[in-house]
């Protein structure tokens, strides 16, 4: 575990603060409201782990894609389509036993992230298409859809008696609704993502499947040359990235909205979770188990900046701009820490050939 | 009918603007060898920059200098990262993208904090050519910066194919270990043409906000900035292509908006869609075509020891 995550972390925090002084707001006042939003209380705390729980989702999603060296940007198109789907499943089928059709749910919104993730990794192994492009676009589509769907066929029968047609589904019957863990938002869903964390990573490093997908990331060509069939091992990395973020998504109705909304805008349901998700994996390192305390962190940041909002009056978008910085400083650094290990390793081989020539001398 | 054809076509013509100038932008950077997926989040900013400088100043020059100062600013960013610090360019591009998407929402809530609307570039009648039937009415009645994006087509095929410079760029993103033998200071290049394709980025989005729409809203671009770096890969990386790919997409942008105008009766989310489902068929069209990307694209230079 290097530092390099953390220093990124905190010099992004610096420039935040500058921009906070900038404001005319004081910084100190400013990030007191952030910590108190964030831990200030047991009801902040869940707060706090339920918004790191679909960032944790998409992180491992990320993890896997990255691995395998291709980057899905599409979280949040996979966050609305595994949402979108274990609704529509909850919706038409009220009268199964609760916890059946939670896990019929789960299972659809899991189905459904793979299939959008795999129409990118299949254009991207088959067809050479960009996949940063094609996950951004799929982004979009499934947005509009979503909101295609809630502006009519899924929408609330009740908004509809009412007139006051607002863009979102019927509360979902009781019987889905995820169990509490603790008396507060906090859901049984964080606990399926942590299980997941540590599947991941038992998946990526102790199988031989997640052998091969770490192995085309790192090196396409000799993966090609051992006989890997690296457009079946991409397109798997994508559908299994998917499946997690899909998965996310549908846990997100289930456990915490119990419903699907929009606003009209692209991010309107997600908050923007694909896109934080990324930043969740990068800031913990491509490694499962580190996406959590990432996870967690930018949970706490988010839920936060919320309460700096109501606060002092700084728009709790500044996390935004802040996670953008993060991600440009970790992948930033990567370069400083090669030329480090490459310095390291080129004083060890001086000192090696020096002491051969010794040895040769002494001879 | 013929009026509607004309509406069209005229939208499509003005539309075409922001994808003209970020795809041109992208299309010089990319052939120098760095692949810059943050346009859309610089877009975002020129947008919004120049759109506070007018609110603000009610000077549109002085909004669109902003928004190519900013512009700039972010593309010495994006080439620090990338050139310099060798990141790996995908990853980076989206961090740059996350956070002009931040900052511009974040700015916007802060010192505008409501809608509002300026009053853009009006439209600037040709003399001679205005008078052209049909021709004249479509072409010759746009705003400046309409004029300027279409002018930048074969200025930037002049640079990039009759000019020294334009061999260097190519050069350096061919084969950057040659045009490093040869004396070509790959870093200086690189920078110069990101840098110059985030001031294009800049004036993109100001065409946005100060030109065509004259409002600036959270992710006003929409991901605008994203197609134009699929109209680079549809281009060829070549400024005639890319300017027929950034025309397609207008027109699907032009023949949406009046769908939606004239009310018929499409659900507006379908239309909405058709841009990126284009966006995504026109990509994997383009495969079949077997035209390769810069050799050194996305590779950061490292000269061999």
């Amino acid at each position: 575990m290097s530092l390099i995550p953390l220093a990124a972390f905190f010099l992004a925090l610096l420039i935040g603060t500058i921009m906070i002084a900038f404001l005319g707001a004081n910084p100190l006042v400013a990030f007191q409201a952030l910590l108190k939003g964030a831990f200030g209380s047991m009801n902040a705390i869940a707060d706090t782990v339920v918004k790191a729980t679909p960032l944790l989702f998409v992180g491992l999603g990320i993890c896997i894609a990255f691995r395998a060296g291709v980057l899905n940007i599409g979280g949040e198109g996979q966050l609305v389509a595994g949402a979108l789907s274990a609704t529509i499943v909850c919706l038409n089928f009220p009268n199964l036993p609760g916890w059946i059709l939670i896990i019929i749910a789960l299972t659809t919104g899991l189905l459904c992230g793979a299939i959008w993730a795999g129409i990118a990794g299949f254009l991207k192994a088959y067809f050479n298409v960009n996949e940063i492009l094609s996950t951004i676009m799929l982004n979009y589509i499934a947005a509009y859809g979503m909101n295609y769907l809630l502006s009519g066929p899924i929408m609330d029968p009740l908004q509809i008696r009412l007139g006051s047609f607002i863009p979102q589904t019927a509360r979902l019957p009781q019987a889905v609704d995820l169990p509490r863990l603790i008396p507060t938002r906090l859901h049984f869903g964080t606990i399926i993502a942590i299980v997941f964390a540590i599947l991941v990573y038992v998946f990526l490093w102790r199988t031989t499947i997640g052998f091969r997908i770490r192995m085309i990331g790192q090196n396409i060509q000799a993966s090609r040359a051992s006989g890997i069939n690296v457009q079946k091992y991409m397109v798997l990395a994508f559908i299994l990235s998917g499946a997690l973020v899909g998965l996310g998504g549908a846990i997100e109705v289930l456990g915490v909205h119990h419903r699907i909304f929009t606003d009209g805008s692209v991010s309107g349901f997600t908050g923007s979770a694909g896109f934080n998700g990324i930043v969740a994996a990068l800031f913990g390192q491509l490694h499962p188990i580190g996406t959590i305390p990432a996870s967690l962190l930018l949970g706490a940041l988010l839920t936060g900046a919320n309460k700096m909002q109501r606060v002092v009056q700084v728009p709790s978008a500044l996390i935004g701009a802040l996670n953008g910085l993060i991600v440009i400083f970790v992948v930033g650094s990567e370069y400083l820490r090669r030329c480090q290990t490459r310095r390291v390793e080129r004083t060890e081989k001086v000192k090696k050939n020096s002491k051969n020539i010794d040895e040769k001398e002494t001879e | 009918m013929e009026a509607i054809i004309i509406g069209i076509a005229k939208s499509a013509i003005r539309l075409a603007t922001p994808y003209l100038y970020a795809s041109i932008g992208e299309t010089i950077g990319q052939l120098s060898g760095v692949l810059n997926l943050g346009v859309d989040g610089v877009m975002l900013m020129g947008a919004f920059s120049a759109f506070y400088t007018v609110l603000k100043t009610g000077n549109l020059i002085l909004g669109l200098l902003m928004a190519i100062v900013v512009g700039a600013i972010f593309g010495l960013l994006i080439a620090f990262v990338n050139v310099t610090l060798k990141a790996e360019q995908g990853i980076s591009g989206i961090g740059v993208y996350i956070f002009g998407l931040g900052l511009s929402s974040f700015l916007f809530r802060t010192m505008v904090g409501t809608v509002e609307t300026v009053s853009g570039f009006p439209p600037l009648s040709v003399p001679l050519l205005s008078n052209i039937p049909i021709v004249g009415e479509i072409f010759f009645h746009q705003n400046i910066l309409v004029y300027g994006a279409f002018a930048l087509v074969p200025l930037a095929w002049f640079i990039l194919n009759k000019t020294p410079l334009g061999l260097c760029i190519r050069a350096v993103g061919q084969h950057p270990e040659t045009a490093d033998s040869l004396g070509v200071n790959i870093v200086h290049i690189r920078y110069l043409t990101v840098i110059f394709g985030g001031m294009l980025s800049g004036i993109a989005g100001a065409s946005l906000s100060i030109a065509l729409l004259n409002v600036f809203q959270q992710n006003l671009t929409n991901g605008m900035g994203f197609i134009a770096v699929a109209l680079v890969y549809f281009g060829a990386w070549r400024p005639a292509t890319v300017l027929t790919g950034a025309l397609l997409f207008s027109t699907v942008n032009a023949i949406q908006i009046w769908i939606q105008v004239k009310g018929i009766n499409i659900p507006s989310d379908f239309t909405l869609m058709l841009p990126y489902i284009v966006t995504i068929a026109v990509l994997a069209a383009m495969a079949k075509r077997r035209i390769h990307p810069p050799a050194a694209l996305n590779k950061p230079f490292e000269r061999g020891e």
